[in-house]
């Protein structure tokens, strides 16, 4: 079986409900027509330009423009993670610890993937290590993002219960510990839930994919539990060691909590 | 009281040109067993400088229990021996007596509990019971020196004069430097050696009759 190709004008159809949809929130006066026909320029234009950079990535397929297009992903996930924080560290600390999490949890996991696991040949080959990185680095980025903002939020509201367990003598690790470990729970909680309700609720996306592509549905699915696991292991530990950055920073060598480090949250 | 188990002997508690927040060169000392009292008007710093005694706030100048400076340890092994107890104090835990180390505090019944308070719920205690359960906890945690923020401020008058009178033991019998900061001229004459008012940038000494 071969994929059915599409043509623009199929695509444009689809465009046309878009437009319809916009056309009736703007009736019902809900104020997010414009927004979302942005938005869906944005997909067009986003989507496109990264096909034309797959397109020649994989026909190039050295390792120098995979490592590139790789860092571009990474730096843009890292962005996304800052911008995600209604309260960030400040002095470029939210996006470095956002940033070297995801490098060290996303990158070794997908490389680990590629070379251990899958092993296509040469281990980079693009078609297999773009994609792949593109999964692990969305969900590590969600987990990230949302444990961190968990986390600085609980510190702003408990400032005074944490600063009377300092008081008491505790060390720093002890004194915000229920936050901390509050953050991380909330980081891989819906990787969990994805696992658990995979399959029965949701048809995940990368399976759907395959199938529609024509490759037989167990093998889609042998895929897809790698998928999972795979991003859970990079979620998970992208998530521990940015949180417990975080944490850190959150503190000064003397153990003083240290909000003035926290941008104060954007209008 | 129970038998004082700390090998450290007391210690004078000094501040030399300490600098927090609109005060600036403070210098004073708390010699051992004595109260310092410290008033001011709201906002001027009493807080600011209780919490730089107690290395919550960045600050300059230096901080000394006897031998013991407060940059020479840690900060939460500083904390725990030069220990600040709030105004407002905060509860993490469900019951009273998971914020307690082991084992029921000495002086309970004296502060007016019995034994069963440490299975009460946090959410069901007065301000009353809150401020001087946090009193309990924090003589529980083994200071050496206390510097306390209106530590009667949410309790009717008896219990103030009980308060008060638990207070000043506990410093004469440990040997404890205390700061305690004060709004009512009465209870400073009452509790305090030393008085000491915030004026603009500076302390000035009251004198105590």
């Amino acid at each position: 079986m071969q994929l059915i190709d599409l043509a623009w004008w199929q695509l444009a159809l689809a465009a046309g409900l878009v437009l319809a949809l916009a056309v009736c929130t703007q009736l019902a006066r809900l104020d997010i027509g414009k927004t979302m026909l942005v938005a869906a320029v944005r997909t067009v234009v986003q989507l496109s330009l990264i096909g034309l950079v797959l397109e020649a990535l994989f026909s190039v397929a050295a390792l120098p423009w995979i490592t590139l297009m790789a860092v571009v992903m990474l730096l843009m996930a890292g962005r996304e993670v800052t911008a995600r924080q209604k309260r960030r560290l400040t002095g470029g600390w939210a996006f470095g610890i956002g940033t070297l999490s995801m490098f060290i949890s996303a990158f070794s996991v997908t490389v680990l993937t590629l070379v251990a696991i899958i092993g296509p040949e040469p281990w980079y080959a693009p078609q297999y290590a773009i994609p792949l990185l593109g999964m692990m680095l969305g969900n590590t980025m969600t987990g990230i993002a949302v444990g961190l903002d968990r986390l600085t939020d609980a510190v702003w509201r408990q400032r005074a219960l944490i600063e009377n367990r300092l008081m008491l003598g505790h060390r720093w690790q002890e004194a915000i510990g229920e936050a901390r470990r509050d953050a991380m729970r909330s980081g891989m909680i819906p990787i969990i839930n994805g696992m658990a309700a995979a399959g029965i609720v949701s048809l995940p996306g990368m399976m759907t994919g395959q199938i529609l592509a024509g490759a037989a549905p167990t093998l889609a699915v042998k895929y897809q539990i790698l998928i999972m696991f795979t991003i859970t292991v990079g979620t998970g530990f992208g998530t521990l060691a940015a949180v417990l950055a975080a944490s850190r920073r959150l503190f000064d060598e003397r153990e003083r909590l240290r909000l003035d480090r926290l941008s104060a949250p954007p209008k | 009281m129970k038998p004082d188990t700390q090998a450290d002997a007391p210690a004078a508690l000094r501040a030399q040109a300490l600098s927090v927040g609109a005060l600036s060169a403070i210098d004073f000392t708390i010699e051992p067993g004595c109260i310092l009292a410290l008033s001011g008007p709201s906002g001027s710093g009493k807080s600011r400088l209780l919490r730089a005694l107690a290395d919550l706030d960045p600050h300059d100048g230096s901080v000394a229990l006897g031998e013991l400076t407060q940059t020479g340890v840690t900060g939460h092994r500083w904390r725990q021996t030069v220990m600040m107890v709030p105004a407002d104090s905060q509860w993490w835990a469900d019951t009273v007596g998971e914020h307690f180390p082991a084992g029921a505090p000495n002086d309970l019944d004296t502060l007016g509990f019995g034994p069963e308070v440490m299975d009460w719920q946090v959410s069901r205690l007065s301000s009353g019971e809150k401020q001087r359960l946090a009193l309990l906890r924090a003589v529980a945690h083994q200071p050496r020196a206390l510097l306390l923020d209106e530590p009667t401020a949410n309790l009717d008058p008896d219990t103030t004069a009980i308060v008060e009178a638990w207070l000043t033991g506990l410093a004469r019998h440990h040997r404890w430097p205390v700061l305690w900061v004060a709004h009512d001229p009465a209870q400073i004459q009452r509790v305090a050696n030393a008085h000491l008012r915030i004026a603009g940038k500076q302390l000035e000494a009251v004198p105590c009759s």
